[in-house]
């Protein structure tokens, strides 16, 4: 393994096959064939590469691994440097996991612009693998801003009919985050001298320049979580995206507000993280009961379930802040959990949507009379939701509780109304579109699911059953990481209550 | 061996459910019934070499979540308590299995059904095995999982929907309870391994720690935190909406989830717990209190019932009640014994119900029924022998233990342990009555319904009868048989606590050992008067006190106030949130608002058409002015 710069051949894979497509030659069937069996092979492959990067990755330290350092800038001191702990392996895996199965669930539904779909996607793959490896703040601005275009671009050309209304509400949700985000850094250079993330990890900044810093850091990641009140962009885009790209939006790019919080804002700025957690818990703990609340009165399944990921991300962001082992573990596993499964309940919405090209919910009911396997999965990934024990969603959350009982008991009383209010939504949403009488006439010949759909879900089934039952092969990687993440937060930190308004 | 007890069903479960349409349905019944049937032979074996004073056994599995301190497995533990309850679970479900192929004979869902059964049996044996809270916690859920699929069996119905999803919510709500005091148990104790727990649970012993902003002992508050959990998934006072309801679901089910087992998970909960519950005397009141008030309560709207089923629904309501005042006045074996005797005989209860059901092609509704006995002749038999030991006739299963019971809450010399006892007693006059007016209805007098069913009425398939007969011989023998077990300290070693409370039962009074049998005998007399010699009373009695009956009739009006108070609320401020917040306020004053007023600025400010890349140029711009701005403020500064 020595010697083989695994990030970057992680990173440069999918763009390699960008540029293979770029050259098929032929009519548009041919074209359309050809590049979609590129991207897969070149998806599949980076999928191997992600999990020969798991596998060789020592859980028993908390440095970064698998370390690249060329010089880039050399007069600014910037580096291309890239490497990975315990907290980015595996987003890395998870990004590389989800992109094969978009690609096959893109197979058929994608007909227009296939080539410059698919390019979309492993540009999209590239940049977000990018994201996670980078150990320099201005590679890591890059490749956060330049995954925005590829995914703006999937919601703008291949989305539905208000997908120029959502693309744009993203992209200004996102932008002044970026905004903020860049006056951050560079703040952070001129104090620090340096863009190099390890070093700033270890810079103290002055506290009164912290709490700065952390709110223009805060601006940015969590649009990104999305935290309430800023994540109306979400259902909107997740509405108009095509399914892949929601699978992406709700399985990747919210995390990167997660981490984000975990690599930068925690580590770097201590102090202001202590003054500002009841902040976050408040922000939080309305997040998971305000969107509960909304999403149980939902008519569009996309949007129900672009609801519910604001409130398991409220998860995310309660772990992550408590700054105990479970707390911040759970809130990983949660990150984790989430990426798959609402990627999976997306996917669902997709299978009907492509048949019957309508995501209301009153327009189905009783599939389970003509769709006994689509039941079946759907009923996996709607228990995962609600945080059923022996399903992934139920280690993270129940993880975050514990931490957060630790630190706040008002915090935790309140989450754990969303444990109610979650299976509200989920099992009602359930019913009234698998359950009840078949009554529609078009309904009456739809059909199950196909083999290839069979194919997108069953990976996803076995990893929600394989975090739910048995998570260690996921927690083992961050004890490390975690546990050094504490003692470079902690001493500053102090028992946060929640601040009721 | 003994791990082969939980994972035989689990095996079943898989079989019949991945491969149900390759078995078939013949294929999947066997798949099911052999493997539950074994586990349930090992369970009895397991059983007596428990019994026989072979120690306690922990069987390893391997780590499930293990964060920090915070330390998961799987593993199962075997004592006296789980012995008890693999040879109730494993008992039931097998006859439940086998009758079961019976009822749902003709059904399109078999191999669904008996996967569910097996998978449902699989989650209660690694609920009763638990060595751990969390493990308690996933059987917990795995059991509440199969209850709503479950009584949501007949998809097609939309009252067997909402029942369903009513069961799962209401659970969610004593579950709320539950994972918090789980997580709490962990805060106090560093751990959630039930060993260390109780060693060390004297030390936390009149501590108080902060909640909710609140100064309470610790292990009153965990302790009610915890039974929350077992409030719901047995059905006590508040959160008894469910049960009811989920009667919707086939009889068989309502046999084995919603009467002999799962419903008393809350107990064996609770007694499990004993060491903790055991220093925690104000939450022992609660349990007590709770437990009391929903025997009476359910025993008064057992009284005006009309469809059999819920007729025996509310009994067990009621009866878990009684195992749960039991508990509550630390007589911790007398609630488990009545447990292990209820069992029996609610589920031959129910299953003699779905007999008669099964008889009367799906009617439930007894006032369409009547003189039935000629038709079902063994049927009838056998629910006389259910009603019988449930009214706590001397001599059959439901005598003992609702004795000990009554003498032990009496024996408490509390005035909670006096509350109890009243009630009880009064829950026990009803008890007798209703079993009897159902027998009246049912079979006696002149058929009342359409007469094209009564033509077609007949007796059920021996696949049906032979469980009952095991059935019926528990609800006679378990109690005669099981005392001696109970009331032996030996016996239950470790496993539990409170042996002071059987003790003083012994100690009771004449007159508080005969009132049982008289309050049983009382509610028999008081049936056989109103429905066999006086059958026009009933009528006549409902009309002279109207507020009352309509009171009973719709169970307190629950249901009612829970929908006002609570679905709705929740329903209209999400849609005001979802509108009103979202909508209004933070896309009005955000995107939307900014949106409109950098598009009329750009329009202004140059005549370009609005592409995307330029409002990003343009926001950059903004970006790199604020960022020149405020570079300069510092500057000053």
């Amino acid at each position: 393994m020595d010697g083989l710069p695994l990030l970057s051949l992680l990173i440069g894979l999918p763009i390699a096959g960008t540029l293979c497509m770029l050259v098929v030659r032929g009519d548009t069937a041919v074209v359309a064939r050809n590049v979609r069996y590129i991207a897969l092979w070149t998806s599949l492959i980076t999928f191997g590469l992600s999990i020969l990067l798991w596998i060789s990755f020592d859980p028993s330290t908390a440095d970064f691994q698998f370390v690249e350092r060329r010089p880039w800038i050399p007069d600014y001191g910037i580096n291309y440097h890239l490497g990975v702990d315990g907290i980015s392996v595996l987003l890395i895996v998870l990004s590389a996991f989800l992109i094969p199965l978009c690609i096959i669930a893109s197979w058929d539904s994608i007909t227009t612009r296939v080539r410059e779909y698919m390019i979309a996607f492993l540009m999209l793959e590239a940049l977000m693998i990018g994201v996670f490896c980078a150990l320099d703040f201005v590679l890591f601005y890059l490749f956060f801003e330049a995954m925005l275009i590829p995914m703006f671009l999937i919601i703008g050309v291949w989305g539905g009919p208000r997908r120029v209304y959502a693309a744009f509400k993203f992209f200004l949700f996102t932008l002044v985050g970026s905004v903020l985000l860049l006056l951050a850094l560079l703040a952070m250079y001129f104090q620090a001298g340096t863009t190099d993330i390890p070093t700033l990890m270890a810079t103290e900044f002055a506290p009164e320049l912290q709490r700065w810093l952390w709110l223009a850091l805060f601006a940015s990641f969590a649009v990104k979580v999305p935290m309430w009140p800023v994540h109306t962009w979400l259902p909107d885009a997740h509405v108009e995206a095509p399914t892949a790209g929601s699978v992406i939006l709700a399985g990747v790019l919210l995390k990167m507000g997660g981490y984000g919080f975990l690599r930068f804002s925690l580590p770097m700025l201590p102090d202001a993280t202590a003054y500002f957690t009841p902040l976050v818990f408040t922000l939080s703990v309305v997040a998971i009961i305000y969107t509960s609340l909304v999403a149980l009165m939902q008519e569009d399944m996309k949007k129900l379930i672009a609801y519910s990921s604001v409130a398991h991300m409220g998860f995310v962001t309660i772990g992550i802040f408590t700054l105990t082992t479970q707390g911040i573990e759970g809130g990983m596993v949660q990150m984790l959990s989430h990426g798959v499964v609402s990627g999976a309940l997306f996917l669902c919405v997709g299978v009907v949507y492509d048949r019957m090209h309508s995501r209301l919910i009153a327009r189905y009911g009783g599939l389970v009379h003509r769709m006994p396997i689509y039941a079946g999965v759907f009923m996996v990934f709607m228990l995962a939701s609600v945080g059923l024990p022996g399903t992934s969603g139920f280690v993270g959350e129940f993880l975050v509780l514990t931490g957060a009982f630790q630190v706040s008991t008002w915090v935790t009383f309140l989450a754990t109304t969303g444990i109610v209010l979650g299976a509200a939504y989920m099992l009602w949403l359930y019913r009234r579109v698998i359950f009840g009488e078949l009554v529609r006439e078009d309904l009456k010949s739809i059909v199950d699911l196909g083999r290839r759909e069979i194919l997108i879900f069953a990976p996803l089934v076995l990893v929600v059953l394989w975090i739910g039952i048995y998570p260690d092969p996921f927690l083992r990687v961050m004890h490390a990481t975690v546990a050094h993440l504490i003692t470079q937060t902690a001493g500053t930190v102090s028992t946060a209550e929640l601040e009721l308004p | 061996m003994n791990s082969a007890i939980v994972f035989l069903p689990l095996l079943g479960a898989a079989l019949a459910g991945l491969f149900g349409r390759v078995l078939g349905d013949r294929g999947s019944q066997i798949a099911t019934c052999v493997p539950v049937s074994i586990s349930a032979i090992l369970g009895w074996v397991a059983l007596f070499q428990l019994a026989g004073g072979q120690g306690d056994q922990t069987v390893q599995i391997f780590t499930w979540i293990d964060s920090g301190a915070f330390e998961a497995a799987w593993s199962l533990r075997f004592d006296a308590l789980t012995g008890v309850m693999l040879a109730v679970v494993g008992s039931v479900s097998a006859l439940v299995h086998v009758y079961s192929v019976g009822y749902m004979h003709g059904d399109p869902g078999i191999p669904r059904f008996m996967s569910y059964l097996s998978l449902f049996t699989f989650s209660m044996l690694m609920l009763v095995t638990a060595d751990n809270l969390l493990q308690l916690f996933f059987g917990w859920e795995g059991v509440g999982l199969c209850s709503y699929l479950l009584i949501g069996f007949w998809y097609k119905k939309p009252e067997a929907n909402a029942a369903a999803i009513k069961a799962f919510l209401v659970n969610r709500v004593g579950d709320f309870g539950f994972a918090l005091g789980i997580v709490g148990v962990f805060l106090v104790f560093n751990t959630i391994d039930l060993q260390t727990i109780f060693e060390s649970a004297p030390r936390v012993a009149g501590s108080t720690f902060v909640f909710l902003g609140y100064e309470v002992d610790i292990l009153t508050t965990l302790c009610l935190l915890l039974f929350m959990g077992a409030m719901g998934k047995s059905a006590q006072l508040g959160l008894h909406t469910w049960l009811p309801d989920a009667m919707e679901g086939p009889t068989p089910v309502s046999a084995l989830i919603h009467a002999a087992t799962m419903v008393t998970a809350g107990v064996f909960m609770v007694a499990r717990l004993s060491p903790l519950f055991e220093l925690a005397p104000v939450a022992l009141e609660v349990v007590a209190f709770v437990g009391a008030s929903t025997a009476f309560f359910a025993a008064t709207i057992g009284l005006c019932q009309n469809d059999i089923k819920r007729v025996v629904a509310y009994s067990t309501c009621s009866q878990l009640g009684y195992m749960f005042f039991a508990c509550g006045v630390s007589a911790y074996a007398a609630g488990i014994f009545h447990l292990f005797t209820h069992a029996f005989f609610k589920a031959l209860l129910f299953l003699g119900s779905g007999s008669v059901i099964h008889a009367l092609h799906g009617e439930q509704d007894m006032r369409r029924m009547g003189g039935l006995w000629r038709k079902i002749p063994i049927t009838y038999g056998l629910m006389w022998v259910g009603s019988l030991a449930l009214a706590g006739v001397p001599f059959f299963a439901g005598f003992y233990s609702k004795d000990i019971i009554l003498e032990a809450a009496f024996g408490a010399h509390t005035a909670i342990g006096l509350y109890a006892f009243w009630l009880g007693i009064a829950a026990a006059v009803m008890t007798a009555f209703y079993s009897w007016r159902l027998l009246f209805m049912t079979f006696h007098g002149t058929f009342r319904g359409d007469h094209h069913k009564l033509d077609h009425a007949h007796e059920s398939p021996p696949v049906m009868l032979i469980p009952l007969f095991f059935l019926a011989a528990g609800a006679a023998l378990a109690g005669y048989f099981g005392l001696p077990m109970v009331e032996s300290e030996a016996f239950w070693g470790e496993s539990l606590r409170g042996f002071h409370a059987i003790e003083a039962a012994h100690h009771a009074p004449d007159w508080v050992v005969v009132l049982p049998t008289v309050a049983a005998a009382a509610g028999i007399a008081v049936a056989y008067l109103l429905y066999v010699l006086k059958p026009a009373w009933p009528a006549r009695i409902a009309g002279a006190l109207r507020p009352l009956y309509l009171f009973l009739l719709n169970k307190w009006y629950f249901d009612e106030l829970y929908d006002a108070v609570l679905v709705r609320p929740a329903k209209a401020i999400g849609y005001a949130l979802w509108k009103g917040g979202d909508g209004a306020v933070i896309d009005g004053l955000g995107p939307d608002g900014i949106a409109a007023a950098t598009l009329n600025l750009a329009r202004r400010a140059v005549r370009l058409q609005s592409g995307y890349v330029y409002h990003y140029a343009f926001a950059m711009l903004i970006g790199v002015a604020l960022l020149v701005t405020w570079y300069l403020v510092r500057g000053v500064m």
